[in-house]
């Protein structure tokens, strides 16, 4: 059997992790949650997102951390112009449609990506790459606590751009009742586009935590989306504090997993409950209504 | 059934199986076996996508359920190739029941509905890339035996007589579905499943009827391929993309029409190919195209091709009616 402090140590690597799905996970129920569809091309966007954080170290030499900065207000303009130019006008409305949608830009962005940077890994180091911080006799990697802080902080300002901020209300309203939104004066195309404007600013931020200890290909945002679709559903569709909550469950359950399972079956546990989630409550363990 | 149902399908399966006594380059012959055998994963996908409307974004579960059990029957237990296509058929449909036993049970529909399948997928492809009994990552090499009794031919045209075979069978059973009452509850669930409910349609019934069809008829496309690649693993058999590519064919080709997963299937794969010999070595740019299409299509083309061959001689027909009337104005 395992030792305590292995487990604890794999449970806490999790968590970091789990910080990095939850800022996934967030753009991903923001979205849902105000535009009611589940959009597949986030992932791909992750990807781009990754890609310019690596391309910004590896062409100009600026950290990955910093990247950050100037790549938020980018992926807000990104996603903005898709939904206001592209998904929205392209689905007329129809949430089948949109998944359709979404999905043709998903194809389309990672093929891109792969015809512009073939199928090769690209990683980035720093001289913190691998630097720990030491929490008594436990070992965590500095790159991995800096993602858990942030996840935390972003969540925080998300949730107080939502609910502190005259944008944030109308974002809310459109939300609650489109219909009403759009009588009392408020312009609904925009508020839509903003918000998948704000699910693609997390993305800025997710990469930029992820280069310094992790890799980028074409397809790797495939394998991100998927598990931010099992954090979105446990947190329940929507709910924010039940993206963030839900990354850092999923983060653990697949470490721990992994270190039970073998690195081939760990992201078996995270489609169970998935799974489990979507059989006995669909709207998961925050969420309001199906 | 009527024989103006029939004939369609008899001229068209007919004209397809001349093709290769014109056609002898096996490039050709490979690609059109191939988009067959796509064509008929995507006409299971149809029966329960299209008429049913239930958005399935895992049917890899089927395809790869399919490749998996005719390949590993023959390799472990030495069953006849033939008998394995029918038990991976049947396998497929089972495999479907549950699922949808499962997630219909729970009242799971739409976005859900497309969320589980997924899962479901991704569930079936990690077990498959981590059991030895799959396998595992190298995956499963059936056994170069050209016979007959094999399900392997000498002639590539031979493969491509049976696969067309299967597609037209699966034509006549779409056409029946459509002409059925079942066919005619499965849309009434499709289009207000309360409303189909209160008029005494059981709900559950009909769609479990449906993903055992639809799993049944995409397990035999995941057999075919097995048995004409004779190679398999994880990430080809349940693989996301092939869930992707299956639904891709009918809804280009028209959701939920008897002809549109072929046309699809063939539309895509062609200006994949046409895409390929302009660009030359691009990787993906295939699949470039694919996405811009399905883009497009949804945009412009609600009902995909053959809903855009219909609105276009509709307007024509319609051109034809006010011609006719501007005539009898004129003669009055």
């Amino acid at each position: 059997m395992y030792s305590p402090q292995i487990i604890l140590e794999a449970a806490l690597n999790g968590l970091m992790t789990g910080a990095v799905y939850a800022l996934i996970a967030l753009g991903l129920t923001l979205i849902y949650g105000v535009l009611h569809i589940i959009n597949f091309a986030h992932g791909a966007l992750l990807t781009c997102a990754m890609f310019a954080v690596w391309g910004a170290w590896a062409g100009l030499g600026i950290d990955p951390y910093l990247v950050i900065l100037p790549l938020v207000p980018l992926m807000f303009a990104l996603g903005y112009g898709l939904q206001r130019f592209v998904v929205g006008p392209a689905s007329h409305g129809d949430d089948g449609n949109i998944l359709l949608v979404t999905l043709g830009l998903s194809i389309v962005l990672e093929n891109v990506l792969l015809a512009l940077f073939q199928s090769d890994t690209r990683t980035l180091d720093t001289d913190y790459s691998f630097q720990v911080v030491a929490l008594g006799p436990l070992l965590l990697s500095y790159p991995r606590v800096i993602g858990l802080g942030m996840a935390v902080v972003v969540t925080g300002l998300l949730w107080l751009v939502l609910n502190r901020t005259d944008t944030g209300k109308a974002i809310r309203a459109v939300a609650k009742e489109k219909l009403g939104a759009n009588l009392v004066g408020i312009d609904v195309p925009h508020i839509y586009a903003v918000t998948f404007g704000l699910g693609c600013a997390c993305l800025a931020v997710a990469a930029g935590l992820l280069m310094p200890t992790f890799y980028v290909n074409p397809r790797i945002g495939g394998a991100f989306v998927l598990v931010a679709f099992t954090v979105v559903v446990l947190g329940g569709m929507g709910s924010i504090p039940g993206a963030l909550l839900g990354g850092l469950f999923i983060g653990v359950v697949e470490s721990l997993c992994g270190l039970l399972l073998g690195d081939s079956l760990g992201q078996i546990g995270i489609f169970l409950i998935f799974i489990a989630v979507l059989l006995v409550r669909p709207t998961g363990l925050f969420g309001a209504k199906a | 059934m009527t024989a103006r149902d029939l004939i369609p399908i008899a001229v068209l399966t007919i004209l397809a199986a001349l093709l290769p006594l014109v056609v002898t380059s096996s490039t050709v012959l490979n690609f059109l076996v191939f988009t067959l055998i796509v064509s008929l994963g995507a006409q299971g996908w149809n029966i329960l996508g299209g008429f049913g409307g239930q958005f399935s974004f895992g049917h890899a579960a089927f395809f790869g359920t399919g490749a998996y059990v005719t390949a590993i029957l023959q390799l472990r237990y030495g069953v006849n190739a033939w008998a394995g296509l029918a038990l991976a058929t049947a396998a497929g449909a089972l495999v479907g029941w549950v699922i949808g036993f499962l997630s219909f049970r729970s009242g799971l529909r739409g976005s859900y509905f497309a969320l589980v399948t997924l899962a479901f997928a991704e569930v079936f492809r990690i077990l498959a890339n981590a059991a030895s009994f799959t396998g595992g990552a190298a995956g499963l090499l059936i056994k170069l035996d050209v016979r007959p009794a094999n399900l392997q031919f000498d002639d590539r045209a031979v493969f491509y007589w049976l696969v067309l075979a299967f597609v037209a069978a699966t034509l006549l059973l779409t056409r029946w579905i459509q002409r059925s009452r079942f066919g005619a509850q499965l849309v009434a669930v499709r289009e207000n499943e309360d409303a189909a409910k209160a008029l005494g349609v059981d709900s559950l019934k009909v769609k479990l009827r449906a993903i055992a069809l639809s799993g049944g008829v995409t397990a035999l496309s995941g057999c075919l391929y097995a048995q004409y690649f004779l190679y398999i693993d994880a990430n080809i058999a349940y693989g996301s993309w092939i869930s992707v590519e299956l639904l891709l064919a009918p809804i280009i080709g028209g959701v939920g029409t008897v002809f549109g997963p072929v046309v699809g299937a063939l539309t895509l794969h062609g200006l994949g190919e046409v895409a390929k010999q302009f660009a030359g070595r691009i990787p993906g740019i295939d699949l470039i195209v694919f996405g811009g299409v399905l883009v497009l299509a949804v945009a412009f083309a609600r009902g995909g091709i053959l809903g855009l061959l219909e609105r276009l001689r509709d307007r024509g027909r319609g051109m034809v009616a006010r011609g006719t009337k501007e005539v009898s104005h004129a003669g009055r």
